[in-house]
Parts: structure tokens; sequence; C-alpha cells
């Protein structure tokens, strides 16, 4: 009981020196910052949009964009329906992931192995979403970098920079989750050969889960932008 | 008592292995290591921090060179240079003066390299690798693989920007902004074409290599500090390093989004900076919509922290300079380090004020006013407490310690004039002009590059084991602190009578003509300060070989842990435990005590600080 009462005195100075403050390893830490940075990344591409969009005189509206799935053909009228499904998707890859790593800290590896193999799906069933999207409005609506077709919904000749931005944000958003996918699949076989049960730890799931929640969240904002507003 | 048993017996170790061979390295306490892993593809954060110094040295020369070069141009414009053309080529130089595609090839390369490879990478990225491990107490970075990795996208980005200044069409030539629509625009300008396209290609590389770079210090600093290393007990360049590494992971993220849009209105036609443009030769764009202000917005989110990322660790590092060589502890530490955190702060909340006379919204730019004459406070209070450590102290005039005050003049100087240039109204009628030129050189370029050779000339017996030579680097001191006032002092006259910046020729303005003997007398002393600091390369090299041998662990009674180390560190800091902390870095000249090391325990009979 002694003890107890001598390590409540001491213990508590976490910024002492000698250990982490924040009793994680650098690895954690550096992923947040990372995170912090990318974060103003896609802040400033999202504060680029608006500021475009708020100074024009018209914006097209995206109900009437973003209307089709797949095989729905040429009239069809389902507006966000689609992105929806996708948006779904990836949350719940989102969810799976965050079981992945739950099932790590037990050190549970059949379980880590099931849900990272179902965020990958999940990650890859989302870029297929975004590949038909965007292959559809480069085909059927010829709508690509620099060209826009779409009327601004007040009839006005549509302004440029609505497909630009579009593209150039998913695009790079996809590409986060492109490398997202990436990197769960090199956590996948890393888990599968046993890397991490020999370390004693599946903190490498807890950084790539820690990436792949703010590419989800990161898409929420992106979803809100382009799609919703 | 145990640590300070350890550290003796290293310091034996180290004079007896090193007495034999200058490059000899410590192998009992690692495995060997081939010329490629220890001088290439190093992971030591000591070489990775000499691999940026010297790198970042060729930079500071070849963007030294260049302003040479325009300096001939703007003093001397009738001479005629016929060995420059032998040498240069057509493209440069033509019938003897530097053609006007090149003068501006040249003002745009200095900019860039200055403040990016040499103030940037060269300074933070030298003095962050370094100091950072060995003033906290760890073996190296958090990750050396990573901050291995962040040196090879610096040199991958040298080499772009480098091969940028042969490309037929010369290198991008709008300015270090690249404002659009010169650098959005391929046909806009010469230097708008494949120049840019590698110029805004080395910027992502550098990007990259900052990113990387700043998060290993940033971990570093707050995870890896040894037992005892409080944040409070940290040397004052280690907090000024942290504040460096925060601005730079989140500003440097603005900049490359600025540069993708900008990529895409250069290749996949879109107009996120274009509309209403017409190119002559090429007639009207079709671009609609967009708004080159956007790019200056997201530009300046980064350019202006930019300024602080050169700035801090010039500041970290004098702070400490100025309090070893006066022998007294500096004065208001956590002032100090208040003042740096709302420096850091503030860094990102002034942008607009480089925005003044782009048609801002004046309530706006009052805001921006307020916010810009706010950082007045914050450096006020580091002026304040640089002199006060500095006053009665017992001081020692090393060339470190002569740069250190060269500094905190530079600073001062400069400071003054952003009092100016920070009001809107002012603005209106300075900016653009050779006043800002003045402004920013003194206070950003210069001072740092004082603090760097500060860095430089204090710690070079740690990098290197031996001493540069005092004598020149006195005449490095005086020539360049003299050079530096005589240039940039009459610039503030030239551009209060309103001349304006980056014009390759005055001559067709009577109301500037007056100047013409000046401009000849900044451009001789220009000449003349870049002939001295050859002299210092000299004085870096010979010495890396030929100086004179370090031979006590702490030649400057200094308290921080870096000295503690053997005299030539290996991979790795200390040979045995690394030593614990339990005292601040500043306990000069206490209890009669003329230094006391941060690894000495505290003597229940000392006096409180």
């Amino acid at each position: 009981m002694a003890t107890t009462t001598a390590t409540a005195t001491t213990a508590p100075k976490y910024w002492g020196g000698g250990k982490s403050p924040f009793n994680v390893e650098y690895g954690k830490v550096m992923m947040w910052y990372f995170l912090m940075s990318d974060a103003f990344t896609f802040g400033a591409f999202l504060i680029a949009y608006g500021t475009t969009r708020f100074s024009a005189n018209g914006w097209p509206n995206p109900n009437l964009v973003f209307k089709s799935y797949p095989f729905s053909g040429e009239n069809s009228n389902a507006p966000l329906v689609f992105v929806s499904i996708m948006t779904f998707i990836l949350i719940i890859s989102s969810v799976t992931m965050v079981i992945a790593v739950q099932a790590g800290h037990a050190m549970d590896r059949p379980k880590v192995v099931r849900n990272l193999i179902w965020t990958i799906i999940g990650g890859l069933a989302f870029l297929s979403c975004q590949a038909w999207e965007w292959t559809h409005l480069r085909l059927d609506e010829h709508a690509w970098w620099g060209m826009n077709p779409f009327a601004n919904s007040n009839g006005t000749v549509g302004h440029q920079d609505f497909t630009n931005f579009f593209f150039t944000i998913t695009g790079f958003h996809g590409f986060h989750v492109f490398s997202g996918v990436i990197i769960n699949i090199v956590m996948l076989i890393k888990t599968l050969r046993g890397d991490f049960d020999k370390r004693g730890h599946y903190l490498m799931i807890e950084k790539a889960g820690l990436y792949w929640h703010f590419v989800d969240l990161v898409w929420v904002f992106v979803f809100t932008c382009f799609y919703l507003i | 008592m145990s640590n300070e048993a350890v550290l003796h017996a290293n310091v034996e170790g180290a004079t007896a292995h090193d007495a034999h061979h200058d490059h000899g390295e410590h192998h009992e306490h690692h495995h060997h290591e081939t010329f490629i892993s220890k001088y290439v593809f190093s992971m030591d954060h000591k070489m990775i921090a000499k691999q940026f110094l010297i790198t970042g040295m060729v930079w500071a020369i070849l963007g030294g060179l260049m302003s040479v070069l325009f300096r001939l141009e703007l003093g001397y414009p009738d001479t005629k240079f016929m060995f420059l053309q032998d040498i240069l080529g057509k493209w440069w130089v033509q019938d003897g003066r530097i053609t006007a595609q090149a003068y501006y090839a040249l003002v745009t390369t200095h900019g860039t390299v200055l403040v990016f490879f040499v103030l940037t990478a060269g300074l933070s990225g030298t003095f962050a690798n370094f100091l950072i491990p060995l003033q906290v107490g760890a073996r190296d970075m958090a990750s050396p693989f990573l901050n291995m990795l962040s040196y090879w996208f610096f040199f991958m980005a040298s080499v772009v920007m480098l091969s940028s200044i042969f490309v037929e069409t010369g290198p991008f030539s709008g300015g270090w902004t690249a404002y659009p629509p010169l650098s959005a625009l391929r046909d806009a300008s010469p230097g708008s074409g494949r120049g840019m396209d590698l110029w805004v290609i080395a910027m992502a590389l550098f990007v990259v290599s900052s990113l990387l770079g700043g998060l290993n210090y940033i971990v570093t600093i707050l995870n890896m500090r040894t037992k005892g290393m409080s944040m409070t007990r940290l040397p004052l360049t280690i907090w000024a390093l942290f504040f460096t590494a925060v601005l730079g992971v989140l500003s440097f993220p603005v900049l490359l989004s600025g540069f993708i849009l900008l990529i895409f209105d250069r290749n996949f036609g879109t107009s996120f900076y274009l509309s209403d443009i017409f190119v002559n030769g090429v007639g009207a764009l079709p671009n609609e919509g967009g708004n080159a202000i956007l790019f200056q917005h997201l530009f300046w989110f980064l350019g202006h922290p930019e300024v602080y990322i050169i700035l801090l660790p010039a500041m970290g590092m004098v702070s400490e300079i100025l309090s070893v060589n006066s022998r007294k502890p500096i004065f208001g530490y956590m002032a100090m380090v208040g003042s740096l955190f709302a420096i850091a702060i503030l860094a990102f909340l002034v942008w607009a004020h480089h925005m003044f006379v782009t048609g801002l919204n004046p309530l706006l730019g009052s805001i921006f006013v307020l916010l810009t004459l706010l950082i007045a406070v914050p450096s006020a209070i580091k002026v304040f407490n640089w002199l006060t450590t500095l006053w009665r102290g017992n001081i020692r005039f090393t060339p470190a310690m002569m740069f250190a005050i060269g500094f905190v003049s530079l600073f001062i100087s400069g400071g003054l004039t952003g009092i100016w240039l920070g009001n809107s109204a002012l603005d209106i009628h300075l900016h653009d002009t050779m006043f800002v030129v003045a402004h920013f050189h003194i206070v950003m370029g210069v001072a740092s590059m004082f603090g760097m050779f500060a860095g430089i000339y204090h710690w070079y017996p740690k990098m290197y084991g031996r001493y540069l030579n005092n004598t020149l680097g006195y005449i490095h001191f005086w020539v360049t602190m003299a050079g530096a006032y005589l240039i940039f002092w009459p610039m503030h006259y030239e551009g209060l009578a309103g001349m304006p910046r980056r014009y390759y020729s005055y001559s067709a303005w009577e109301s500037f003509k007056q100047f013409g003997g000046l401009n000849q007398f900044i451009s001789t002393v220009a000449l003349i300060v870049f002939a001295v600091q050859i002299l210092f390369l000299f004085n870096f090299f010979y010495s890396i070989w030929k100086g004179r041998k370090l031979t006590t662990q702490n030649p400057y009674g200094s308290n921080t842990l870096e000295w503690t180390t053997p005299i030539r560190p290996g991979h790795g800091n200390w040979t045995g435990e690394i030593p614990e902390v339990y005292r601040w870095a500043y306990d000069y000249a206490k209890d009669g005590r003329e230094f006391i090391p941060q690894t000495t325990p505290v003597d229940p009979n000392e006096t409180n600080h």
C-alpha cells in the first residue's frame, strides 16, 4: 500500500522526460501530426473550392448532375442514390477497421485478418464506385477537367470550375483511399505472416486504422461540399 | 553520479581513440559502416545534418552568385562584361549585359533557392537534425529512416531545381512567389514552360522533404527526451526548432494544395487561377471563372509562416549562444518560450499583409494590420531578453557570439521597418519597392544567415572535432556585418523614393537616375561581401581536415547535453547510458559557479533560480 502512495505522488510527471508524454510510441504521434498536416491540405482544397463557388454567379445543382447509377439507362433520375451507397460502403469499412484494431488489442489474429479483408473489400468497392462514376461523367456526360457540360442552377452557362474542383478534390481523396487500401493490404500480409504476434503488439494496425478513419472523415466533408450543398 | 562516471570514462576513451586517426569511428558500440552507409545513405542524424549543411552551402553560393550577377546589371547597366558572356553563353549575357530574360530568371531562382533551399533546408534541416537528438538526449531521431528520406527528397529537389537552370528556355522567371498567370500559362513567358515544370516538381519534392523532416523533429522532441528533460528544461534552440517544425507541417500542405491546382491549370485545361486572359500571339483564352488572388492566398498561407520557419531556428540558436557566451542565464526563459509560441500562432494569421494592394477589403486589411503589428510584441520581448542577457554579462566575443549579436542588431533594424510595411495605408506607397527588398533581406535573409553562421561557428567543434579559424571568422563577421548594412540600408531610400523592385532597367525613369551612383555602390559592396563568403567557405572546408583540434569535451563551458558526448560522437551519441538531466540549460554564474551542466544533480543547498 505504501508503494501506491509513493507512485501516486511521482507518476503524473508525463512531461518529465525519459518516456512519451502521451504514453504512445513515436509512430502514432507522427501519424497524428501527419493527419493534421493532411487535414490542412484538404482544408486548403475545400476552402479554395468554397471561395471560387461563393464568388461565382451560379453553380450547377448536384441533384441534377449526380443522378445515375450503373445500368440505370439514359433517363435515370435517382439523385444522390449512388453516392449515398458509396458513402455507406466507406463508413462500413471504417466499422470493420475498428473491429480489426480492437481484435489487434486482444491479439486475435484470425479476427484481425477477417476484418482487414472486409475493410480492403470496402475500400476497393468504394474505389470501383468512384471509377464507375468518373467513367459515366467522362463518357456519357462529357464532363472532365476543363469541360463542364452542366448548366448552372439558374440556367446560365455552367461554371468552368465545377468539374475542375470535383475531379481534382474527389480524385485527391480517391488517391488517399487507394493508398489506404495498399497500406491495409500490407498490414494484412504482415498479419498473416505473424509479424505482429512476434512483435507482441498490433500497433501498426492501429496506425493504419487512424489513417483509414481520417480518409473516411475527409470523405464526409468532400461528400457534403460536392453532393449536398 | 553514475552518469558522471560514465561520462568521464567516455572522454578518455574518445580522446585516446581519436589521437590516432582523424576519421575514427567508435566501433565499440555499433556495427561496421561502409562508405555508402556512413557518408551517403546515412541514418545518423549528425551525418544527415552535415549533408543538409553542405548541400545548403552549395545552394547559398549558387544563389549568392546569382544575386551578384543581377546586381552587376543593376549597378553597372552600361558596362560590358564580355567575360561573363564567354562563361555563361548568349542566353544569359548578350553584348556583355545580362539579358532581361536572364535577369528575371536570376531574381526568381535566387529567391526560391535562398528561401527554401538555403534558409529552410540548409538552416533548420542542418540544426534540427544536429541539435535535437544531442540536446534532448536521444540516440538519434525517432525515425532515422524517414530522416534519411527527408534529405534525399531534398537532394532530388535540388537536382531538379538545378537542372531547370540548364533548359533551353531558361528557369522559371516569374518571381519566387510563382503567381499565376505567369506561372500558370506556358506561353506567358519563356520561363513559364519547361522551367516552371521543373520548378514546381522541385518544390513538390521539397514539400515532401520538409514534411518528413518536420514530423521527425516534432516527434523526437515530444517523445524522445531523456529522463529529467522536461519541456521547460529544454534549451531554447529546441523550443525554436519545435515551433519551426510545427509551422512547416501545418503550412507546407497548403502550398501543396496550391501547387496541385496550379499543375492542373498548367496541364489539364482547368481555370482555378485563370479568368479573362489575353496572351500576345495566342489570343483570348477560354478560361473563365478562376481567380489569381486565390493562389496568392494559398501561397502566402505558407509564405508567411515560412518567414518564421526561417527565422525561429536562428532565434533559438542565438538565444543559446548569447547565454553561453555571456556566461549568464538567458533572461526570461518562459517569456522566450511564450513569445516563440505567440509568433508561431500569429504566423498563421497575418498572411494577407502581403496582399494589401490586391483589392483586399479594407476592413479585412485593417484586421490584418492589427494582427501583423501584434507580432511586434513577442518580437520586442525577445529583443529585450537578448539585450538583458547581454547586460553586464561576462561576454566572450567568439565569432559565434559576434554573429549572434549581429543577428540581434539586424533583427531590430529590419523589424522596425516591418512596422512600416505592416500598415496597409503605408503599404500602398511602399509595396513592391526596394523598401520591401531592404526590409525582408535584413530581417529575414541576412539575420537568419547570421543565425546560421553563429550556429556553424558555435557547433562546428561538435560537428567536426576541430575549430574554425577565428581570425578568418572575425574578418568574415565584420565584412559581412558592415556589408549587410551598406547593401540594404540605402535600398530603404530608393524604396521610399518609389523605386520599384524586380525591374530590369531603371534608365527610362528620370526620377531614379539619381540612384545610379548608389546602385553602383550597393553592387560593389555586394561583390565584396560575396567574396568574403568564399573566405568562409575556405575556412569551413580547410578546418574540417586542418583546423585546430578540439581537445576538451566541453570547450565553451556549456550546460547543454551535446557537450557531454565524446569529442567525436559515433552513431548513438553517448557511448554509455544516456545522461539524466536534473536542471534547466541555463545555470550560468550561479552560486559562485561559472556553469552547472544539466547533468549535475541539484544540490540541496543550491539557491533557486
